[in-house]
């Protein structure tokens, strides 16, 4: 490999983009050329410098609001009935698009809706630097911070020593309605639990969903929803489900 | 005339169903990646008003081709028509100025045998010793088809052939502006830091 060809493909090498083979090529030619390894070192320095965030711009809150602004406000319950009444009126739909009507305004509308929202809300917490309003990996710290902002007492528990590390709370929105969001973390993966009342489908059982590449777990409990997002495998949210449910019952029983 | 009337209504219901489902999904892929857009439209843009106005246009192009989204990551679909956007006020500004765009020769030619070794100061000290700010000034200062490669690059963490695709340029090009880019970044880095310790 000429010194041409490694100072543009030392580039690729430090952005991991060269396949092992050319790496190998690149590295050997570096290996032995004192002017190559100087650039390569020098533009592993400058990348790291230009690393960690520092150079990104954070949206402002007016901008935001005013994207939001223009696109459609998610429909109120008064038009949905009036899709129903529509078509009732109408009388001219078959059966089988009645059938999908209903789909859309039962499942798609509500449920797939506050999927979306959760994982909207997960993104955010990570992209914002607002992973956590009260940061604490101790239970009697996060659970009194929700007093009087929810109107419910979500269950906070501590699952550090099963795998899961309380990392803290955080009060978020899911369809425009406050829910506590209590943050554990899995190595380097956040798993958010949102709790709130009247967050989709009702349930009978746990169920776990991958929409968007996340992970959902959901499951009723005590009459409030609760939604796990993370971007953890299938086997370990579940293995975090059993935990938690598992611990909570513990303290329910003591 | 009255069942006309219903399936018209019908009509325009089913559609109202179907935007706001669009407008839930289009709000759950896209937002989360405003920061990213905004950052883009500050760097090409260079003035925080023009970006806000930029990210704005965007979202509002982004909303209604969402139908034409074929799937996959959405970042560097929507970082494709930030740059539409952010081309259309270069445009205008030159117009206004009466100017041609930025002359990409002489940044062809001062990237030439750019290459400056370092000073008796370990090189990492040097990089490490600017506040984000100056960096920032640094980027900004950098021509435009070097700048956006860049930032495509490193602050909004695209692979390659993701940059190809937003800037509609092959792989080769965009690995070739990289390293002009990051020459000419080193260069004015240690012109830099020359000037504050002149």
């Amino acid at each position: 490999m000429t010194c041409e060809e490694a100072e543009v493909l030392l580039h690729a090498l430090i952005d991991g983009e060269l396949d092992a083979g050319h790496s190998r090529e690149v590295e050997t030619h570096v290996a032995g050329c004192a002017r190559c390894a100087a650039r390569l070192a020098a533009y592993r320095d400058l990348q790291q410098a230009l690393a960690g965030g520092r150079l990104r711009h954070a949206a402002p809150a007016s901008l935001r609001t005013s994207i939001e602004r223009t696109l459609p406000k998610p429909a109120a319950r008064a038009s949905r009935r009036a899709v129903l009444k529509g078509f009732f009126a109408g009388g001219a739909l078959s059966a089988a698009a009645a059938a999908s009507i209903a789909f859309i305004v039962l499942r798609q509308d509500r449920d797939g809706y506050i999927l979306g929202e959760a994982i909207s809300a997960h993104l955010r917490s990570l992209q914002a630097e607002h992973l956590t309003d009260v940061v604490s990996s101790d239970r009697h710290t996060v659970k009194p911070w929700f007093n009087g902002k929810l109107e419910l007492a979500p269950p906070v528990i501590d699952l550090t020593a099963q795998g899961f590390t309380l990392i803290g709370g955080r009060l978020d929105y899911i369809d425009g309605k406050p829910v506590a969001a209590i943050v554990y973390r899995r190595r380097v993966h956040v798993i958010n639990l949102f709790v709130g009342q009247d967050l989709g489908a009702a349930l009978p059982t746990r169920r776990l969903e991958t929409v968007q590449g996340f992970n959902i777990l959901r499951w009723r409990e005590q009459g409030m929803n609760l939604l796990a997002v993370s971007d953890l495998g299938r086997e370990e949210l579940e293995e975090f489900g059993d935990k938690f449910d598992a611990a909570a019952r513990a303290e329910r029983a003591g | 005339m009255t069942a006309h009337g219903a399936i018209v209504a019908d009509g325009r219901m089913a559609f109202d169903r179907d935007d706001d489902d669009k407008a839930r999904r289009f709000r759950a892929a896209a937002l989360p990646y405003l920061d990213d857009v905004y950052t883009l439209a500050r760097y090409l843009l260079r003035n925080a008003a023009d970006a806000e106005d930029a990210a704005q246009e965007c979202y509002l192009r982004a909303f209604r081709h969402f139908d034409t989204f074929r799937g996959g990551p959405i970042k560097p679909w929507l970082l494709a028509i930030l740059r539409n956007v952010c081309r259309v006020e270069y445009a205008r500004r030159n117009a206004l100025a009466g100017v041609q765009s930025e002359s990409l020769d002489a940044a062809e030619q001062c990237a030439e045998g750019l290459w400056a070794d370092a000073e008796a100061t370990p090189e990492r000290e040097i990089l490490r010793r600017f506040d984000g700010e100056t960096v920032q000034r640094l980027i900004a200062q950098l021509p435009e088809q070097f700048r956006e490669t860049l930032v495509l690059r490193e602050i909004n963490e695209l692979s390659y052939r993701e940059i190809a695709e937003v800037l509609a340029v092959p792989v080769g090009t965009v690995m070739s502006r990289l390293a002009r880019a990051r020459a000419l970044l080193r260069d004015a880095w240690m012109a830099e830091e020359k000037g504050t310790h002149a």
